[in-house]
């Protein structure tokens, strides 16, 4: 009977949280869509789309209106269910790994506190390693069940290439947590705002981290599963329609998720630099507001160098990505770790 | 046999360690993109703005009234002739007693066709005009739906009156003005 005994408010509270941050996660990536055709542009030297609204605001919505109109076309050589698994599981992943992000201080309130977090469980961010090594199913489902050899390929490129990216992602990641002693969020937040941020101390680290989240997202430099000129847009190929939508969808949720994440692990979260927010005296709720503005602001800065590599740098060979991930990320990252954790049994 | 002073050899030495995780070579190349964030942009905001043609751009064809407001052309046929598209197509027809205030001369184009989807704007039919009667503007042919949209007939080619529609057509004569 105690599984009853749960308290309404709490889950009436987690099912607002949850709901927002959803909804934040479809408008950011809506408005990042924006964001890189606007940026493509001014990158060379043009204005981008800017007749649908003011600044081309309602841009998204026209993308996304176009999208559900389209005519929706299943190959009959597919697998029927596997086709629509394809992009469900995509979209399903890549929302979830936002539930551990501390989004915001937590609001404290006469009744008791309110983190701005939906579950701040102790394995918080293998949590999310977990669930983004699942969202690999996602392309892997989709480019076999299209059965098209292009979609096949790409969907071996991109299973091959996020196995091999999260090894020295995850090794980057020790040497944060060798620092935190926790893998749980909101004390990984907590340790930065009392000691510095983590990027000050794991500059290598950080720069690992980064570069594996770019090839985990399937951003340019390392988009071979969706190379356009060689794969004809790889494993989604032969999707249409709305089914398309949530795959490109879920790839820019997945950009914001890992913006979020990185500025969470190595830029203090929420954490506002410089100053010592208890000491202004503010009302619990506005501070938690400036904290989550603060955050989305990092998020921001991260989505913008994200688009900016992207209208930088061209694609990796098959064969560079490999050697790239494995013989030099992976050593660099094993011997940040070893450093990290010398340097710190020396400072003990 | 070295040709010019230009050329330089390649680097082919294999890259270093920290050559390869092509780091530094990024950071140059997004100084690049970066800096054209803040470069004036080459986009021409089309239906708002326009791009200012020369002088001698050659565009859509006008056919050409004199002072009364008289039609130049005779059907003379030179302009179809001097065509290297073949664009032109062209009936004559004989001008009436009461017409004198329409036509110029006593011959005039009934019909008068140019397509413009043959058409080359190349002035040719411009320069084979001995009456001055057509000439090419500083507008070019908009989009349409269809092929037959583009078929322009006399209606559409004609120079609006002089007299009765002054403003449209001093705007169609442009910077032409002085060469009548």
């Amino acid at each position: 009977m105690h599984l009853l005994a749960i308290d309404l408010w709490f889950i009436l509270e987690k099912a607002i949280l949850v709901f927002c941050i959803i909804g934040l996660s479809f408008f950011i990536a809506m408005y990042t869509t924006l964001a890189e055709r606007k940026v493509a542009g001014w990158l060379q030297d043009r204005h981008g789309p800017n007749r649908a609204g003011p600044f081309g605001i309602f841009q998204p919505l026209a993308d996304g209106g176009k999208l559900f109109f389209k005519e929706e076309i299943i190959p009959l050589a597919s697998n029927r269910i596997l086709f629509l698994l394809g992009p469900a599981l995509a979209m399903i992943t890549a929302l979830v790994t936002s539930s551990v992000i501390p989004w915001g201080a937590p609001v404290v309130t006469a009744s008791g506190t309110i983190p701005l977090q939906v579950a701040d469980v102790d394995m918080g961010i293998l949590l999310v390693f977990g669930v983004v090594s699942v969202g690999v199913y996602g392309i892997m489902i989709g480019g076999w069940a299209s059965n098209n050899k292009f979609s096949l390929i790409a969907a071996i490129r991109g299973a091959s290439q996020m196995v091999s990216y999260e090894l020295p992602m995850g090794l980057a990641l020790i040497a944060v947590l060798f620092m935190t002693g926790s893998l749980k969020m909101s004390e990984i937040v907590a340790s930065q705002a009392a000691n510095g941020w983590h990027v000050i101390y794991q500059p290598l680290g950080f720069i690992i981290f980064f570069i594996c989240a770019l090839a985990e997202c399937n951003r340019t430099p390392f988009d071979l599963p969706e190379a356009e000129n060689e794969l004809n847009f790889g494993y989604h190929q032969e999707y249409s329609s709305m089914k398309l939508g949530f795959y490109l969808f879920a790839e820019y949720i997945n950009m914001f998720i890992s913006s979020a994440i990185m500025a969470t692990l190595y830029f203090g979260g929420y954490d506002i630099p410089f100053v010592n927010e208890a000491s202004w005296g503010l009302q619990p709720w506005l501070l938690s507001l400036i904290s989550f503005g603060v955050l989305m602001a990092k998020i921001a800065v991260f989505l913008f160098v994200f688009i900016w590599i992207r209208w930088t740098i061209p694609r990796f060979r098959y064969d560079q990505l490999m050697s790239l991930g494995w013989k030099k990320l992976i050593p660099l990252a094993l011997l940040n770790m070893i450093i990290s954790a010398a340097v710190m049994l020396w400072l003990k | 046999m070295q040709l010019t002073n230009r050329a330089k050899p390649v680097d082919r030495s294999p890259m270093t360690f920290l050559e390869s995780l092509y780091l530094w070579n990024i950071i140059k190349g997004m100084g690049i993109t970066i800096s054209h964030l803040f470069k004036r942009k080459a986009t021409i905001q089309y239906p708002e703005e326009k791009r200012t043609f020369s002088k001698v751009f050659r565009g859509l064809h006008v056919l050409n009234r004199d002072s009364d407001g008289r039609e130049n052309c005779t059907a003379c046929g030179l302009c179809a002739v001097a065509c290297p598209a073949e664009a032109i197509t062209m009936e004559a027809a004989e001008r009436q007693p009461g017409e004198e205030h329409l036509y110029r001369e006593e011959k005039y184009a009934a019909r008068y066709e140019i397509n413009m989807l043959r058409c080359i704007f190349c002035g040719l039919c411009e320069e084979a005009c001995p009456k001055d009667a057509i000439y090419l503007s500083q507008t070019f042919a908009p989009a349409n739906y269809g092929r037959k949209g583009f078929i322009y007939k006399k209606e559409d080619l004609l120079i609006p009156h002089p007299l009765k529609e002054m403003e449209a057509y001093k705007k169609a004569v442009g910077d032409r003005a002085g060469n009548q």
